[in-house]
């Protein structure tokens, strides 16, 4: 019964960020700050990770290729598709979950703890716009990341592949170009999209509603990473139900 | 002027506002005062219009907030200022952007004529020389210098104080009581103060409600406290040894 009434005050939540829009004038520096904390701000983690992991998926594919028969071209293959269709959409969105939602819990709900939100409301203003409206404008950018996560990801593999001795530079090129589905691209930018959505809302919708002083701010950070995660896995599966079957 | 009728508010069925009636006057400022629990900040927040009441009315010169639709409601904030316990300042922002914050969201000045009305505020308040600080580096007066900066910087009808001297020392208090009281005067608003503080009471207590257990026990001046035939008011008032002895000399 609980999280009905909980899902039912995100929808409405939603409702009211598109309902007053604040002055763009007052907007438009938010949206500013707000891509720069949360995507340039995570440009660096997002780097690393990806290149590494790209490196380990290659490196794992060439450890687990025994038979003689198989072409190591499939390195290049197996790290391509698994940094374009689930790594650098899903597992860095999950990623993200942590270190984006958990700023946007924090500084919502800080905001709430110490009464700024209700000093924003006494003055008339559409605080889920004023807010959160803000952070989604800045997490329509997050694909860009994501492109960048791909390209460093299958940059990782080819790096890891070629300077580890487990297949030449040539071969792992051919691999990331044979059987190349273009639609996989498109699905893996439709699924960014709609998880930079619920990035930019489930953490501010824990932030907004919180209910105490500092520290259910860090329990609703740590709630809001766990429910941010949960929805981007089931909808993953939603979304490649609907679209790859 | 503010008049509350018959103001009713409970939550998960424990009643914390029992039929209040209420009369809060322009130019005035008006004192709800009460022990802890006593209903006190949830009576504020019913007049900002932050809490909806169960039952019962409030009239913003004779305009009752509790049938306003949102929009409306929204239109009648612009014209409320308040200044709350724990100043609730931007921490983003610095002093000036602040006080003009208000002044940005709601007018269309330039932003001279802005910075001209800010630093009108400012020398108001007495906060010469700290519209570049951050609230973390202003001390507990001066951040609720700003707060009342903020809080009449678009000149409002209404000001409302949730404990705003809560956490001073009782100099600063006192400073703060009167600056409240002046402005009130100079402004002619309608100011409502939450407090439990008995130097405020006695300094600025010009029209005082008090709350005992969500129900209203008694209403009067500064000037008639030591008359008051209530004795859960003579409980709260003279809860401390010195205050005690205070009223057997008066007597």
């Amino acid at each position: 019964m609980k999280i009905i009434k909980k899902i039912g005050s995100y929808f409405l939540m939603l409702q009211k960020i598109f309902g007053k829009f604040t002055k763009w004038s007052v907007l438009r520096p938010l949206i500013f700050k707000d891509i720069e904390v949360l995507i340039l701000g995570s440009i660096g983690i997002v780097a690393f990770i990806s290149f590494f992991v790209g490196g380990v998926v290659a490196i794992q594919t060439a450890l687990n290729m025994s038979n003689p028969l198989i072409p190591r071209n499939l390195i290049g293959y197996a790290t391509r598709q698994s940094v374009i269709l689930e790594f650098a959409p899903t597992f860095m969105s999950i990623i993200m979950a942590g270190k984006v939602g958990s700023y946007i819990t924090s500084s919502i709900g800080t905001m709430r703890v110490t009464e700024q939100i209700d000093a924003l409301e006494v003055m008339g203003i559409n605080t889920y716009n004023y807010l959160i409206f803000p952070k989604i404008v800045a997490l329509l950018l997050y694909p860009f990341v994501i492109t960048f996560s791909m390209f460093l990801g299958i940059f990782g593999g080819y790096i890891a592949s070629v300077y580890g001795g487990f297949c030449s530079s040539a071969l792992f090129i051919e691999g990331i170009q044979i059987e190349f589905i273009p639609f996989h691209v498109r699905y893996a930018f439709i699924k960014t999209i709609i998880f930079s959505f619920l990035l930019a809302t489930i953490p501010a919708y824990h932030g907004y509603y919180l209910k105490g002083g500092a520290l259910q701010v860090g329990k609703a950070s740590t709630t809001s990473f766990v429910w941010t995660s949960v929805v981007i896995i089931f909808v993953n599966y939603m979304i490649t139900q609907i679209l790859l079957t | 002027m503010i008049r509350v009728k018959n103001l009713y508010k409970s939550f998960d069925n424990v009643d914390v506002l029992k039929k209040i009636n209420a009369k809060f006057e322009k130019g005035k400022t008006n004192l709800i005062i009460g022990q802890s629990g006593s209903g006190k900040t949830v009576l504020l927040k019913c007049l900002l219009g932050l809490l909806n009441p169960d039952d019962g009315k409030i009239f913003f010169n004779e305009i009752s907030i509790t049938d306003l639709k949102s929009k409306e409601k929204r239109l009648l904030r612009k014209e409320m200022g308040i200044v709350f316990q724990s100043s609730a300042l931007f921490d983003s922002m610095n002093v000036q952007e602040n006080i003009i914050f208000p002044l940005r969201m709601f007018t269309s000045k330039t932003e001279e004529e802005m910075l001209e009305r800010v630093n009108e505020v400012i020398k108001r308040v007495n906060l010469i020389n700290s519209n570049n600080k951050m609230p973390s580096e202003l001390s507990g007066g001066m951040q609720k210098r700003v707060a009342i900066a903020r809080a009449i910087v678009m000149n409002p009808k209404f000001l409302f104080c949730d404990e705003p001297n809560s956490g001073l020392d009782p100099k600063t208090a006192i400073i703060i009581d009167n600056l409240i009281q002046e402005i009130t005067k100079e402004y002619e608003i309608t100011t409502v103060i939450n407090t439990h503080d008995m130097n405020s009471v006695m300094e600025i207590g010009e029209n005082i409600i008090f709350l005992k257990d969500g129900i209203k026990e008694w209403d009067g001046t500064n000037k008639n406290i030591y008359n008051a035939n209530n004795a859960h008011f003579d409980e709260f008032v003279y809860s401390s040894e010195i205050l005690k002895k205070a009223k057997e000399l008066m007597k």
